[in-house]
């Protein structure tokens, strides 16, 4: 892996984190779009796209609500569709060390998403006098300082973890003893849990919906059964 | 159907917002959120984003009624990012047409609860966790990345491109009295129904999903609906002490670290 690899990645890495909650926030940093993108930077988009599902249904879990802290998931998603999609062959555990990768970082990207929104907030006490004053240049240019901060905060962010675990991860697969059919289960079930639980969280207040998602539930086994 | 009692009263009519203004003013909705910090959290993007607006006050930028409004909106503000813009466009023709700065910082302070709260339950609980559900089923039939992507981008930004235009129209053509139009049905009803359609596209996405990523697991498809079943169930009873996808980390390094020592 050259720098010139890295600069594509890192770049859309920032692109996507910024989508989170700077700009535009129209979702392309969801799981299902930045993994796919990933793949398809790197050739491979139908393999960043089953990346991409696993961690939609993680990320399920985990919306952006308000001040909370929550994962960041733009640039993970980059960094785990990446190293899913690099792996051309898809060993066993390939799948594995994408999540583990994409969750990793995703942690790591919502810490740094609060400490980037305190340094806001220090940038915004430094301009107070000129904010109180109503001062055009100061509410103009502490909004482009957020967002080219939040810019670098992606970008780099995604160029260290895609250096530090794309390694890791071709290091652990060429050790990898799992069965590729109990690898890819485990990883799936895991995935599908934290969705189920999400969706229980989000819905199990409204009326009716536990009889909806019944419904959907028969409608889904049976597309299955009939495949 | 909205019986008499219930009819919003029509708003007296509104001033025109040259188009390039209320372009701009959009196009800056989009960055509402560009410095957001745990002090004035929306504030300074509120100000932000009526700034163009604020140009066609007496004087212009330069003017002291200009200084004054665009201090004011600059203040600590709250509410959710896409619904933000009803607050925007009100406070362009509070501003504009030189209401009591008094009545706009009751307004600004009474708005924020209402805003937020209700784009978290229509947007961040119903309408995304819908989009994003409808796109893995149709992940799950077999869609290519390009249909899937594209699907789940049209629908979703289409509820978020419409509610931002939506608000900014309604807020500036009700101003001070917005409060009404909030009782929008699609506000008011909009978090129970979307809320009803995502718990159906949940049921039929979940295991259309899980069928096509497992892959070469298939062999185990039982299995794995049993620990789902399981696993959902655990996540349930553990969501005040621990996140799903914090354990769900957990449980697949533990997995990675087993599978490499070994």
């Amino acid at each position: 892996m050259s720098v010139i690899d890295l600069v594509p990645l890192a770049l859309l890495g920032g692109i996507l984190g910024l989508d989170v909650v700077s700009f535009p926030q129209a979702m392309v940093s969801r799981p299902l779009v930045a993994a796919t993108l990933s793949g398809a930077l790197i050739g491979e988009a139908t393999a960043g796209l089953m990346l991409g599902a696993a961690l939609e249904l993680i990320a399920l879990e985990t919306l952006p609500f308000g001040a909370s802290r929550y994962p960041e998931w733009g640039s993970a998603s980059v960094v785990g569709g990446a190293i899913y999609a690099s792996q051309t062959t898809h060993p066993a555990g390939a799948m594995s060390m994408a999540v583990v990768s994409a969750l990793a970082t995703t942690w790591v990207g919502g810490w740094t998403m609060v400490k980037l929104r305190r340094l806001n907030a220090y940038w915004a006490a430094r301009k107070r006098e000129a904010l109180e004053a109503g001062a055009r240049g100061a509410v103009i240019s502490l909004q482009l300082t957020g967002m080219t901060a939040d810019l670098v905060r992606g970008t780099v962010l995604t160029a260290i973890a895609y250096a530090l675990l794309a390694p890791l991860a071709a290091w652990c697969l060429a050790r990898w003893t799992m069965d590729s059919q109990l690898s890819r289960a485990i990883v799936v079930a895991a995935a599908a849990s934290v969705a189920g639980g999400a969706a229980w969280k989000l819905f199990h207040a409204t009326t009716g919906a536990r009889w909806f998602f019944v419904s959907g539930l028969a409608v889904g086994l049976f597309f299955l059964f009939v495949r | 159907m909205t019986s008499a009692s219930t009819a919003v009263p029509a708003p007296p009519p509104a001033p025109t917002l040259p188009l390039r203004v209320r372009i701009a003013v959009f196009i800056r909705l989009l960055a509402i959120q560009g410095s957001w910090n745990y002090e004035i959290l929306l504030g300074n993007g509120i100000g932000f984003c009526l700034e163009p607006a604020l140009r066609g006050l007496p004087g212009g930028v330069h003017s002291r009624a200009f200084h004054e409004a665009l201090a004011r909106e600059s203040r600590y503000f709250n509410a959710h990012p896409y619904l933000a813009s009803v607050a925007v466009g009100a406070l362009a023709r509070a501003e504009l047409e030189g209401a009591d700065p008094v009545r706009i910082e009751r307004f600004r302070t009474a708005l924020c609860g209402p805003l937020g709260s209700v784009g978290d339950r229509l947007v961040w609980a119903g309408w995304l966790p819908f989009c994003s559900l409808a796109s893995l089923a149709v992940f799950g039939l077999g869609a290519s990345p390009i249909a899937v992507v594209g699907l789940f981008l049209i629908l979703y930004n289409i509820g978020h491109l419409g509610l931002r235009i939506w608000g900014l129209n309604t807020g500036w053509n009700h101003g001070l009295k917005v409060a009404s139009a909030l009782g929008n049905p699609v506000l008011r009803r909009g978090p129970q129904q979307i809320g009803r359609l995502a718990a159906l596209a949940t049921g039929i996405a979940i295991p259309l999903a899980l069928w096509r990523v497992i892959g070469p697991g298939r062999n185990l498809l039982g299995e794995v609906l049993i620990a789902v079943a399981l696993g959902s169930l655990l996540i349930v009873r553990l969501q005040n002490r621990i996140a799903g996808w914090r354990l769900s980390l957990i449980v697949l390094a533990v997995v990675v670290l087993l599978s490499v020592i070994r």
